[in-house]
Order: structure tokens, then sequence, then C-alpha cells
């Protein structure tokens, strides 16, 4: 199989909500690499490449029988770990009749999977999305298809300035673009942290409806981009001049933790998974329904613009001319972290980051 | 907010910080080396070149974590 040059292997990536794996197959590419998902009866998530050994009929398209996937073309049957133990028509099973399974880890409400070699997955180096399986929090969430390069969602969220104009109105206000940001970049753990704190800044109704909160508020954006495909914003809201408390603690502040999972799908597009979790008014299903419909609309947005944006640029030359500007300074550090793990993943064996000192 | 935020503490991390009222980004290396632009590209090159061209001196102690990272 090619694999096209501009994913991180070796990495994991998001591949569905443990709420979409069940007893009927479910297919999605990631990466490039048609993935087909079910549960085992006893409810454990299985990932197995996409295409019968036999004529490359998607197993997708197929049925099972107990754990095992009966190929819908000419009955070749596979376990959970993708080997043969049926082939129609003759006893003996040639030894290469299998698929390759996935590593797969469910985490925080997510099924990730590793794309790359196998014997390099550490389930340990998932990243992590706490809020979204935390009874302290209600999470609403989705995934929006994007007719994009993965690369493109990643610039968008990395610069939030974008929310002035292209989200005016839902969490855009003037203070975002106008507010200075911190940007860090842990070189070694390969993390991005982008922070911006409006002391004084206008309520926008996303919020201002879900935490009642009347008049200006502290509102603080926190990115922590832990590439490629985990994104998190701390977003916390509080009336103006509300801090937390020395020792951490911060009993009068609204937390929202806004989770994305930026998976490629193929080279020119991109699953776009959202959950935005709250800590406050937890069992109020006005607050989840408004909350789910409100990010739902600034994905679309989103959506709307990459999807023009992506084939604006498939239809330039390469090397086009850009610029970048002060909002950017986090896109910039984002774009060679990738670089460096679309690089780090074509190497035959992987060395750690190099870190200059 | 004009003091400067430091959210991750590991030995090799670049900060820029975008000063207040001003187009000015302030590059501080994990050597302690700072430098001033308007370009964020240059900003990065001169980061990424550590230590070509920094002036390294003892940095000041970050400020303790406002909230714990997610982790991986």
């Amino acid at each position: 199989m090619t694999t096209p040059t501009t994913f991180a292997r070796n990495q994991w990536y998001v591949a569905a909500y443990g709420r979409e794996i069940g007893r009927e197959l479910f297919a999605r590419t990631i990466c490039g690499e048609p993935i087909v998902f079910y549960r085992t009866e006893a409810g454990e998530a299985v990932a197995l490449a996409d295409r019968c050994v036999h004529r490359r009929y998607p197993l997708s398209e197929s049925r099972l029988d107990g754990d095992r996937i009966v190929c819908g073309y000419h009955g070749f049957t596979y376990d959970t770990a993708g080997s043969c133990v049926f082939v129609p028509g003759q006893t003996r099973i040639p030894r290469t009749a299998r698929v390759p399974s996935y590593p797969l880890v469910e985490q925080d409400s997510f099924v990730w999977v590793w794309i790359g070699d196998r014997d390099k997955a550490d389930p340990a180096a998932v990243p992590r999305a706490p809020w979204l399986a935390d009874p302290a929090y209600t999470t609403v969430s989705g995934m929006e298809p994007l007719a994009a390069r993965y690369e493109l969602l990643v610039d968008n969220l990395l610069d939030l300035s974008h929310e002035t104009y292209l989200h005016g109105g839902y969490i855009g206000t003037p203070e975002v673009a106008n507010t200075p940001i911190t940007t860090e970049v842990d070189e070694e753990k390969e993390i991005i942290y982008v922070s911006r704190h409006m002391a004084d800044a206008e309520c926008p109704s996303f919020y201002a409806k879900s935490t009642g909160i009347e008049g200006r508020i502290t509102r603080w954006q926190d990115i922590e981009y832990h590439p490629p495909c985990l994104y998190l914003l701390h977003s916390r809201i509080a009336p103006v001049g509300v801090l937390p408390n020395d020792d951490g603690t911060d009993p009068d502040g609204f937390h929202v933790e806004v989770v994305y999972a930026i998976t490629p799908e193929t080279e020119h597009s991109t699953h776009d998974f959202w959950a935005v979790a709250r800590d406050f008014a937890l069992d109020d299903e006005g607050v989840s329904a408004f909350l789910a419909e409100s990010n739902r609309t600034v994905v679309l947005q989103d959506v709307t613009a990459l999807n023009i944006l992506e084939q604006v640029i498939q239809s330039e030359p390469e090397g086009y001319q850009e610029l970048s500007i002060n909002i950017d300074t986090g896109g910039l550090a984002a774009r060679r972290f990738l670089k460096r793990m679309v690089e780090r993943g074509q190497q035959p064996a992987e060395r750690p980051a190099a870190v200059r000192s | 907010m004009s003091a400067r935020v430091a959210m991750l503490h590991g030995d090799t991390v670049f900060r820029i910080h975008w000063v207040l009222g001003t187009d000015r980004l302030v590059g501080v290396c994990h050597c302690g080396a700072e430098h001033e632009s308007e370009e964020p590209v240059e900003l990065w090159d001169w980061l990424l070149a550590h230590p070509e061209g920094h002036d390294t001196r003892p940095g000041e102690p970050a400020p303790p974590p406002e909230r714990a990272l997610a982790g991986v």
C-alpha cells in the first residue's frame, strides 16, 4: 500500500466515538487506510483492514458470524486478529490469508487506532481528554466530514482570531481578535499551548445563554494541541475580575472543555470530531441542546470556509505565496511539528525527536 | 493581561509573547535569551537557531502552572 506523504504515520488517531461501534460492521477510512470496525460479543472493539485478502471486497459490506467476519463475496472468514480461519471449497488455508489488524484503544469516549508499524504502538502514549468521560462534566459531541486536507483545520483551530470574523455572533467578539496571545512550544513533548486571557470582554451569546452570566466577563482561552490529532481548548468564563483561587480551585468560574480530534481521511478530506464538555448546568437539557446546536453551527461555518479553501489551494500551483502575521505564531509551530512527524513516520527506524540544546 | 503567561514547564520550551498594545513579539528561548520581532517567521527562525545568536543568561523561574495539562 502506498501511503501518501502528507500523513504522520506511527501516531494514534481518533477513528470514532465508542458509541458508533457496535455489532454492525462500520467502515471508516483513516489516513488513507480503509478500516472496518465492530464489537465482539463480549463488547471489545476490533479494527481490521477493510479489504478481503482474496479479491479486495470490502469486509464492511459483509456480515458477522459471532466474532468473525464472513466476507460477503466468497466467504473468506476472519477472526478478531485478522487471521483467515476459513476459505471456501478447500481445507488448506494459505499462510498469507490474513488482513492487518489495527492496535486500538478506547479512552475518553473515543476509539483510537494506531496508524503505522504495529510494534511501535504504545497505548500509554494516547493523549487524554478526560472530561469527555467524567461524570462531573456533561458533554455534547459530533463529527462533521470536511472536504479539505487536515492541515487547514489545524491552521484554523490554532488561530482563534478567526472567531471574530467567521463566527461573529456565536463565539466571536471583538476582544478575541484584539487580545495578545502567548504561544508556548515544548520541543521534547511536542505540545503547543496558545493562551489568550481576556480580562474584560463582551460575553458572546454562546456563553451568556449557557452560564446565565449577565454583563462583561473575564474570558480565558487556552489551546493545548497534541499533534497530530488531539486539540483541546480550555475555556474559562467568569464575571469580570473573578479569578481562580491561589490554590488552583476555581469555584466561581465556568469551565468549558472544547475537544477536537483532527483525523485525516484522505489527502483531501478530514474527519472533524468535536465535543463540548461543561462543568455547570449538568442536567439542563436546554443548555445541552443549545451548546450542541451552537457548536455544530460553528463547526459547519469552518467546514464551509475550509472546503472553499481546499478547492482554491488545489487549483493553484505548488509553492503558492502566503503571509504570516502575529496571529499565526502558534499555527507556524504546528506546521513545523507536523512536518517533523510526517518525516519521522517515513523513516524505517523511529528516533526520538531531535532537540537542539 | 500584561503578566507573562507560562503554562508549559519542560526543559525545552520556547515562548513567544505578544506585547500588549503593540505589534511586537518577544521570543524567549529555553536558554533564557530573548529576541524581539514583528515577524513570527523571523522570530521562530531565531528561536530554532539556538544556540546561534543567543546571548544566554540565567532565566527567571517560571511562575507555577495555573492548571494541570491534560497529559499524554
